[in-house]
């Protein structure tokens, strides 16, 4: 440990930087953690106190939330990951037509405002509903509780579980599939022997994400659930915001990190570890064999419904932001744009300016630390690791009472301003750049950096002029999720706006809560214009560089 | 009859990027394999030898014409039903198998009681030499011991036929040369009919019985390994197996050649070449004899080195002639002949024997 100090202190520069991100990742990543569960243990005027999880065994509501949230989480991770890896399956290893368009309709829910299918879903199936009431002719029919949040978060995660399973089925070389029928395995023979048994550990993987993502999830629960079906992360909220009991909420805070926190640990140390990668040799030349026409139809026909389902509930947010009354008033009017834009207008400014200053400084900070952990050594590189990713895991109603709770004072008084929105943003969605960081960088062979200091430069110009031209295809994609992230989340940001600084999706569920669900929808679509508008500028700037270096490891793949 | 054959193959993918809307890998192939034969698809990348390999093995289907196994066409069958194993050039072991596992996954699928396949498996391991790690999981091997669990997974099959896909083109060169002689050893000790892929020309002539020599998607010549290299049809083949002299020349009567000044007899001539008429003669490198003094009586032709690269067995020159260009002469046995420097005047004396040539 002393010589890793010495070689880093060889370099001040980068010794700097490596202490400035370690005690900024204490400050806001673990700090705020520690604010949350100190405070569950206190009473509303800090005295110590097991009240708040005693209040567990007495009360059923708190008990029922914490059923009720496991029950979706792993109903919705059993769901969503089936679908995805039927998804998944589909289009790596059949010919079926129109892939691309397939691809894009699945991700679309990634990049919208979570609770876009909520509002949805009310359109659809809600007391106006159009399938509900006018189709099915269905009276008092009610979507809330389980069934209404589970179908909502299908929806939203089971394209999680897509991308998850997608990058899994790629990675297994398909000659595997190609040696087993060989030797005499049928294609049901191959799949249940070879193809599943090595997506397992990828299929765990994502069943615990899409788990975490569910639990962590606040806005379909606050739309959807009704006060009949409590969940935590919006039984939190309400504790905290309706009842100001602040202690009560951090300690549902508490329970909710620690089914979170298991599945994050098991997926991370457990899990990763056992993943297949097979990928060697020349990818083959044509689609797989492994599907037989029938199955091949089967597959696309589910998938085309999941499709159709998300063009679906698409469409009716696009028709609801131009529809006056929806369920009654069909006449067609741009009234709700008009409402939106007069008493909106400075939240979308407001929200614009909060993504355009975190996305940067996160795509930037992701890289740095991707860098850090594959190329530095220096003491506690795994507990920075760790703290880095760990918001991950970490509920965002979680995140967002620590800071509340961390930044309520000076020195940090922060609670209110610009400032923490960005800080809150830039720390919550790094793990990602992180991860592709780290991921793009294991495969770039340490000597090309090795090259740029034996020709003199030292660390910082080395990571500059080398190491993260090389690395910009993570870096861009790091800088299009937070800045997506950064538009559309909601899980802890609600906790932070303010008078002064207000967010896009903070107004669209107030304008859910108080019924005026046109609005909701014209915002969503203001929303979802803007994410898609941005994620494409952002994929121009890719510089051409890029585009050749992509195009090399093409080539020699 | 012939264990393997192929009637007028045709393998065309479509692409985007060719005038035609298609390409054509393989071009209308014949082919004919005996029992107990090695058989070397050899060519460069792109040739068409992996295609035609996967075509028979089931991962492709061809555009048109007959695969034949024995005297039944298996165009149709699916590739879990045809009798040819293969060996990978990815080796496509299994990972989350074992060793064991991996060798015993084709058995499993058959009804053969536990012992059965105990019995084969533990054969096989034997034979090739795994049995120590057996119980071993695919990532504690090296690249030549995974090489020996795809061959185990595949002769423990007992196949009709056997398919090599460059099966050794991750290992490094002494290894590729050792294993390249077990595999041979293997083959022929089991008598097993083998089609082999490789794009290495020293790997094809060591390990064939026949090889065919292919080139886009075409067959260019087939024949014995001293066959081809002795008696090219064409100047592809020539090239592609071996180091080659061209020489022009011209027929001055039935047998005779003229190159330059000199005329040689040249006994391996196709009868349709009249006098008059411009040949191409071909000339290996070993088989001219390098003459210390340009001006010896049995000199063909006088010239001066300009490239000496020493290869320890055996010194390659490069010598510039007056006419006939740049020769590459490769002459034997150094410590005792001593080396040329760059610069010496020399003699080149080319036995009649040595020269053939082109159609």
């Amino acid at each position: 440990m002393k010589r890793e100090l010495e070689i880093l202190w060889q370099d001040p520069l980068l010794a700097l930087l490596v202490a400035a991100i370690t005690v900024s990742l204490l400050i806001f990543v673990v700090y705020p953690l520690i604010a949350v569960f100190i405070r569950g243990f206190q009473t509303q005027d800090g005295q110590f106190t097991l009240e708040n999880y005693r209040r567990f065994a007495t009360f059923r509501y708190l008990q029922n939330a914490l059923r009720n949230s496991l029950m979706v989480g792993l109903a919705t991770g059993a769901v969503g990951v089936f679908l995805g890896y039927l998804a998944a399956f589909t289009l790596t290893r059949t010919d079926v037509p129109g892939k691309q368009l397939l691809h894009i309709l699945l991700i679309l829910p990634i990049i919208s405002p979570p609770f876009v299918s909520a509002i949805a879903i009310l359109l659809l199936f809600g007391f106006n509903g159009l399938i509900t009431q006018k189709i099915l002719g269905l009276q008092g029919f009610n979507i809330y509780g389980f069934k209404g949040v589970f179908l909502s978060q299908v929806f939203t995660f089971a394209p999680v579980g897509y991308l998850t399973l997608r990058g899994v089925l790629e990675s297994l070389n398909p000659t595997l599939e190609d040696a087993a029928m060989n030797v005499g395995a049928s294609r049901w023979q191959t799949f249940r022997r070879v193809t599943f048994p090595l997506s397992l550990p990828g299929i765990a993987s994502a069943f615990l994400v899409i788990f975490i993502e569910s639990l962590a999830d606040f806005g379909n629960p606050l739309v959807l659930a009704g006060s009949r079906f409590p969940m935590l992360a919006p039984q939190a909220y309400l504790e905290i915001t309706g009842s100001f009991n602040l202690p009560l909420g951090a300690a549902l805070a508490v329970v909710l990190l620690i089914p979170s926190l298991t599945a994050f640990v098991i997926q991370r140390y457990y899990l990763q570890k056992r993943q297949y990668t097979t990928v060697t040799g020349k990818p083959t030349l044509s689609a797989s064999k492994i599907v037989s026409p029938g199955a091949r139809v089967a597959l696309y026909a589910v998938l085309t419904g999941f499709a159709l389902l998300i063009l679906l509930f698409y469409g009716t947010i696009l028709v609801g932001a131009f529809t006056a009354v929806w369920g009654h008033d069909n006449t067609l009017t741009l009234d709700h744009f008009r409402y939106a834009f007069s008493v909106g207008f400075d939240t979308i400014k407001d929200t614009l300016i909060v993504a355009i200053l975190s996305t940067p400084i996160s795509g930037f900070l992701g890289m740095l630390i991707a860098f850090m952990v594959v190329r530095l050594s220096f003491p506690g590189k795994g507990a920075v690791e760790f703290m880095s990713i760990l918001n991950f895991a970490v509920p965002g109603t979680v995140v967002g009472i620590g800071y509340i709770l961390a930044f309520n004072r000076p020195p940090l008084l922060l609670v209110g301003t610009l400032a923490v929105l960005v800080l809150n943003f830039v720390f919550r969605y790094v793990p990602v750049g992180i991860q592709s960081g780290i991921a793009v960088l294991r495969q770039i062979d340490p000597s090309i950096e090795e090259a740029a200091r034996n020709l003199g430069a030292d660390g910082i110009t080395t990571f500059r002029k080398v190491t993260l031209p090389l690395i910009a295809p993570a870096f861009f994609s790091g800088l299009v999720f937070a800045f997506v992230r950064a538009m559309t989340a909601i899980s802890a940001a609600i906790f932070l706006v303010s008078a002064q600084w207000n967010l896009l999706t903070v107004q669209i569920l107030n304008q859910v809560g108080s019924g005026r669900l046109g609005v909701a929808a014209a915002f969503s679509v203001i929303l979802v214009a803007i994410v898609i508008v941005a994620v494409g500028v952002i994929s121009r700037l890719v510089p051409r560089q890029v585009a050749r270096i992509e195009i090399m490891r093409a080539q020699e793949g | 009859m012939a264990e393997l054959r192929l009637v007028d193959l045709v393998k065309e993918f479509p692409s985007f990027d060719s005038p035609a809307g298609k390409v054509v890998a393989v071009d209308h192939v014949n082919l004919a394999v005996e029992r107990g034969e090695l058989v070397t698809l050899l060519g460069p990348s792109g040739c068409g030898k992996t295609t035609l390999l996967r075509m028979i093995a089931g991962f492709e289907d061809p555009t048109s014409g007959d695969i034949y196994l024995g005297d039944r066409r298996i165009n149709d069958l699916a590739p879990n039903k045809r009798d040819a194993a293969m060996v990978f050039q990815s080796y496509a072991i299994f990972p989350h198998l074992n060793v064991f596992e991996n060798v015993a996954f084709g058995l499993r699928l058959q009804s053969l009681t536990e012992a059965q396949v105990q019995e084969r498996v533990n054969r096989v391991l034997e034979l090739v030499g795994l049995t120590e790690l057996a119980r071993r999981s695919p990532d504690q091997l090296s690249g030549g011991q995974q090489q020996r669990v795809a061959l185990a997974r595949a002769i423990v099959m007992e196949p009709r036929l056997l398919l090599f896909d460059e099966p050794l083109s991750n290992l490094d060169a002494k290894l590729r040369e050792q294993m390249r002689i077990e595999i041979r050893q293997l083959q022929q000790r089991l008598g097993i009919t083998s089609v082999y892929v490789t794009h290495d020309q020293a790997e094809a002539m060591s390990i064939s019985d026949r090889i065919v020599v292919m080139n886009h998607g075409r067959i260019e010549q087939v024949g014995p390994p001293l066959e081809l290299y002795a008696r090219p049809r064409n100047r592809f083949v020539a090239a592609f197996i071996g180091d080659v002299n061209f020489l022009s020349g011209e027929v001055v009567a039935p047998g005779r050649v003229r190159v330059l000044t000199e005329t040689f007899p040249v006994t391996d001539m196709p009868d349709s070449l009249r006098p008059g008429q411009a040949v191409t003669l071909t000339l290996r490198p070993e088989s001219v004899e390098l003459l210390d003094d340009p001006r010896a009586p049995q000199s063909h032709f006088p010239g001066e080195v300009s490239r000496v690269t020493f290869l320890g067995g055996m010194v390659e020159y490069e010598v510039r002639t007056q006419g006939l260009g740049s020769l590459v002469v490769h002459a034997s046995n150094p410590i005792l002949r001593g080396v040329h420097r760059r610069g010496d005047a020399v003699g080149l004396h080319i036995p009649p024997a040595a020269l053939h040539a082109l159609p």
